[in-house]
């Protein structure tokens, strides 16, 4: 092997910013998780280890009522913005490439551009406008919202892959018979199955963690999860928002690792 | 005889800045049953009319029909031609007996007879004990037999291979070039190969177009192209060749006298209507080593090189040019001619080729 002219773990100090780094990132992620754990009532002093608030947040009926909302909204605007997504990632990565194919992708992309507390007074207004016209006032109007935000989450990874996809099996598809709708059927579908699932999860992720838009959409006594919590917080706090904070870290870094593991190519 | 491809002035131009002339104007025919060979150096165009006759691209002008039908209007799944791809694209979600049965459940092909048919076509290739294999736990060169199954399963009225052998090694290449041959003619279906390697189109071939530049050259069978090259691109690509300058001194049909540049006359195969200077295609087999003074041409010898089969020797031609000769090796072969002597060449007449400008 050559010798290496820059190595970045060579620099000194190097290793102490990295710790210093991840020290700040975890150390106060781990506190919480350990203080979920506290028999007492504190969420900063160790009274000893109990189960109390887990069970506690259990047997919650706000919690309970929360987290069935949080997961209705979030397997909704995962499966929306999924459909979504997989419809504009055929758009611009299967067809020849057409006028304003770039405004397209700014569109597509524009949730992670501009700031969420803009598009959430945006929803909040015209949401507004609508509830008074119908009279309707169900979990539709936090759908749409999550929907709409999630979509670029979904989009990028199932366009990562069908740009990985090797054309010519489609090609080869058509030329053995297969119909447009067949070939995306039988040969593109089967193999874009990683990223859409990929997709849906980090749609799903997105989803289920999202305070600021949720609060300026919700209607009275529509709380999920992370609004519940923000709400306890102005109250009294114990660790019970530990423990379903911990709960809500497990399912995030278990869909992160299906995740990774879903958008990995296979050699 | 029927024509299964009829192409009349195809153009293909890729737009873009500037814009990109794949194939400049196409007139061929080629004809049922045949195995034809599109042959053609990387980039000449030989690929975008297989896609073309496929369907995969749409020409910016001129006509494509099979067999007396326009092909233009219909998509590719309409079209009874099926491809060998280059990079075999076999499916890599489906085992090597669905992927064969792929283009027959597309065609609604009852059960049954599709199941028949595939058993038949691996056993064709070969491939009948790894019919539940994934194709990624299969070999190139299965693959390639995969990917010359699936195609040739539903019976196609014209088979397209895109340089289907080029990822194999040698040995294998060898073999499959005789096996393709006997599969066309067993099938009776019209093969259009395309491949860059010249010695693969004189094998199997029954007609070889050269192309280059997005034109083609020369149409013929592999004796005519490479006997009688019609212009300096295809005697170059097509095996090894000797430049000759000449002039003309008269024509009469087939035949047509020059005068070479050392003054000596002789007759070659004529070129209609070629007037004045002139070039001469020669190949390095046909011509012979003299003695000095007794040949046609006259050089110095500057190299010999053994070759096992043959040997080539390189001559200096007394107007500077070089010149290559090959003579088969025999057992009774001595070292008649040695490194800087003075020595004569001679070819028989006709052996020449007067090239088109």
């Amino acid at each position: 092997m050559a010798k290496r002219g820059f190595d970045i773990r060579k620099l000194r100090g190097f290793s102490g910013i990295a710790m210093t780094c991840f020290v700040m990132l975890y150390m106060p992620i781990v506190l919480l998780v350990v203080y979920s754990f506290n028999a007492g009532t504190s969420v900063a002093i160790w009274e000893g280890f109990s189960w109390r608030w887990y069970v506690s947040a259990w047997d919650n009926e706000m919690v309970q009522e929360a987290t069935v909302r949080s997961l209705i909204i979030a397997l909704s605007a995962a499966a929306i913005a999924t459909t979504a997504a997989v419809l504009a990632a055929l758009a611009t990565t299967r067809n020849r490439k057409f006028r304003g194919q770039t405004a397209i992708f700014a569109l597509i992309h524009q949730p992670l551009m501009v700031p969420e507390i803009v598009t959430a007074v945006a929803l909040l207004i015209f949401f507004a406008t609508i509830k008074v016209a119908t009279g309707y006032t169900g979990l539709m109007y936090l759908i749409i919202a999550h929907s709409a935000f999630c979509i670029p989450f979904a989009y990028l990874p199932i366009r990562a892959r069908l740009q990985g996809m090797d054309l010519s099996l489609e090609q080869a598809a058509a030329d053995l018979y297969a119909t447009p709708f067949q070939v995306f059927r039988r040969v593109t579908l089967p193999q874009l199955w990683p990223g859409i699932l990929a997709g849906a999860m980090l749609a799903f992720v997105i989803s289920l963690d999202d305070v600021v838009i949720t609060e300026f959409v919700k209607s009275a006594g529509q709380d999920t999860l992370p609004t519940y919590m923000l709400g306890q917080l102005r109250r009294v706090v114990t660790p019970e928002i530990n423990a379903i904070s911990t709960v809500l870290l497990m399912i995030s870094v278990l869909m992160v690792i299906a995740y990774t593991l879903l958008s990995r190519t296979k050699k | 005889m029927t024509k299964a491809i009829t192409a009349q002035s195809l153009r293909k131009v890729y737009p873009g800045n500037p814009p990109v002339e794949a194939l400049a104007s196409i007139d061929v025919e080629i004809q049922d049953n045949e195995f034809f060979t599109l042959l053609g150096p990387s980039g000449c165009g030989k690929t975008t009319l297989l896609r073309l006759i496929a369907g995969f691209e749409h020409p910016t002008s001129g006509k494509l029909d099979m067999f007396g039908e326009s092909l233009l209007d219909a998509p590719p799944y309409k079209r009874p031609i099926n491809t060998v791809f280059q990079n075999y694209a076999l499916f890599p979600h489906m085992t090597v007996a669905e992927n064969i049965a792929f283009g027959l459940q597309m065609l609604g092909t009852p059960k049954a007879s599709v199941n028949a048919t595939v058993g038949e076509m691996m056993e064709l290739v070969q491939m009948s004990h790894l019919a539940d294999r994934q194709t990624g736990q299969i070999s190139g060169g299965q693959q390639q037999r995969v990917a010359l199954a699936r195609a040739l399963a539903p019976r196609p009225k014209i088979l397209l291979l895109d340089e289907p052998l080029s990822a194999l090694d040698f040995k294998l290449r060898k073999q499959m070039q005789l096996e393709l041959k006997r599969l066309q003619t067993e099938t009776g279906i019209t093969f259009i190969f395309v491949t860059h390697d010249q010695e693969e189109a004189l094998t199997m071939s029954d007609r070889i177009a050269v192309m280059s530049n997005g034109a083609i050259r020369q149409i013929g069978r592999p004796r005519e192209i490479y006997d009688r090259p019609a212009d300096r691109f295809v005697a170059d690509f097509i095996g090894d060749t000797n430049f000759l300058p000449a002039e003309v001194i008269s024509n009469s049909g087939e035949v047509t006298r020059l005068r070479l540049s050392s003054g000596q006359e002789v007759d070659a195969h004529a070129r209609d209507g070629a007037q004045g200077k002139v070039t001469l295609a020669l190949r390095p087999e046909h011509a012979e080593l003299t003695d000095d003074g007794a040949g046609l041409l006259a050089g110095t010898l500057r190299e010999v090189v053994y070759f096992g089969t043959d040997t080539h020797f390189h001559v200096t031609l007394d107007d500077g040019s070089d010149f290559v000769l090959r003579r088969q090796n025999s057992p009774a072969d001595g070292n008649d001619f040695a490194t800087g002597d003075r020595v004569g060449l001679t070819f028989p007449a006709g052996a020449a080729q007067v090239l088109r400008d």
